[in-house]
């Protein structure tokens, strides 16, 4: 029979709420808790020998410590495989089932699962190196969560082959599997259209990443008196691409001083974009960063002043975790400055 | 505040304020046109630009005019 080590909370373990998450780690001999259902889903292939009962206070105040005990624990046990969870919608329950699920599989070298909601923080920490089954979010998800984490966490415990993300149940993880499928294309995009037509479910094979959401700042009160800056995806660098900016997938961006400068020209800017026809923008930036009436609107008075610097990237399959990045940089920087809006130019 | 020609994706990444301009490889200009021509335009859009951020939305806005 398969061994099993479970890690659970304090709130699991029937020891109380908020005011006991700062108990130290524990372990305790079998069932505690959830492992009841993971029993009943096991059968007679797995056992839960030993469950670790950790406050979620305490675990994530004491990281380190928490993770050598906790490891020295599990490894008393030689289990087939670790379980933690599931955390549902539990922040700090959810980084600590990620945090000790990685070390365990790090340093014990076994098997680890985990389950919690989606949007809970220790999903995106973790999700790209340990199978994180996809739960709801709350408790009440439990049998579900089970279903899915139990034959999974057999499969791993086997170290048998582990399916695709869609049908074992896991978060995607960002690897992929070249698969044939049974229909062709055609068959399968049509399929998917007249389910949508006729309002019932179906699965896109090419998922949107998650955008997030940002309530919309206040307008600017004076315009007169406002410092604005030019960013861009375009690709308007200096000739000659001093940054080496990649034409596609952009892994940087470049901050460039444009101190008087009046007019973007052909003989001093261009593109690095690779993903529209360049002859426009190179042929005139301000077609992509409007440098000339900027300047323009800054001696007329309509805004205060164009600010020293632009900033350029290429935004050409350029990943949004990078994108993302790259303004959360810049962001503080003109922030710092003092700049009081930004006009962001896209192709 | 956003400046582009495919507003959808502006939409779906989520701008606040946003400014459809003319066309992917030249937003703010038109070769077709003379050169002041298009400059016209490039001063028709940035006021526009000027507005957007000169107006209070409580959600994604696109301007028109």
């Amino acid at each position: 029979m398969l061994k099993v080590v479970h890690y659970i909370n304090q709130f699991f373990a029937n020891i109380g709420g908020e005011e006991m998450a700062h108990v130290p780690a524990e372990i305790r001999e079998g069932i505690v808790g959830p492992g009841l259902a993971f029993k009943q889903a096991f059968g007679d292939e797995a056992e839960i020998v030993a469950t670790v009962v950790c406050g979620d206070s305490y675990f994530n105040e004491n990281m380190e410590k928490a993770k050598k005990d906790i490891i020295e624990m599990v490894k008393k046990y030689n289990p087939d495989i670790f379980i933690a969870g599931p955390a549902f919608n539990a922040g700090r329950y959810g980084v600590a089932c990620g945090t000790i699920a990685q070390a365990v599989k790090d340093e014990l070298k076994i098997p680890v699962l985990t389950g919690m909601y989606e949007e809970n923080p220790g999903a995106d920490m973790f999700k790209n190196s340990i199978y994180i089954v996809s739960t709801k979010n709350s408790a009440a998800g439990m049998r579900k969560a089970v279903k899915t984490m139990a034959p999974l966490a057999l499969k791993l415990a086997k170290e048998e082959k582990i399916g695709s993300s869609a049908e074992e149940g896991y978060m995607p993880n960002g690897k992929r599997v070249n698969f044939y499928e049974k229909d062709r294309g055609s068959k399968r995009a049509v399929k998917m259209l007249l389910n949508k037509l006729n309002g019932k479910p179906f699965t896109t094979e090419f998922p949107m990443p998650d955008f997030d959401r940002v309530p919309p700042n206040p307008p600017v009160k004076d315009i007169t008196k406002a410092t604005i800056a030019l960013v861009t995806s375009g690709g308007i660098v200096p000739k000659g691409n001093p940054d080496h900016i990649e034409s596609s997938s952009a892994s940087k961006y470049g901050k460039y001083d444009i101190d008087g400068v009046m007019d973007l020209t052909e003989e001093t800017f261009q593109t690095a974009h690779g993903g529209y026809d360049p002859v426009y923008a190179n042929e005139d930036p301000d077609r992509v960063l409007p440098v000339d009436i900027m300047r323009e609107f800054e001696k007329e008075g309509k805004i205060g002043k164009l600010y020293r610097y632009f900033y350029a990237t290429v935004g050409n399959g350029t990943a949004v975790k990078n994108a993302k990045a790259f303004a959360e940089k810049y962001a503080k920087e003109l922030k710092a400055d003092g700049v009081d809006a930004v006009i962001l130019t896209s192709t | 505040m956003h400046m582009c020609t495919i507003v959808p994706i502006s939409l779906t990444v989520g701008a606040n304020r946003i400014v459809p301009t003319i066309a992917i490889p030249h937003p703010l200009g038109d070769p077709s046109l003379s050169m002041e021509e298009e400059k016209d335009i490039r001063r028709k859009l940035l006021s526009r630009a000027l507005k957007a951020l000169q107006t209070e939305v409580s959600e994604q806005t696109v301007f028109e005019d």
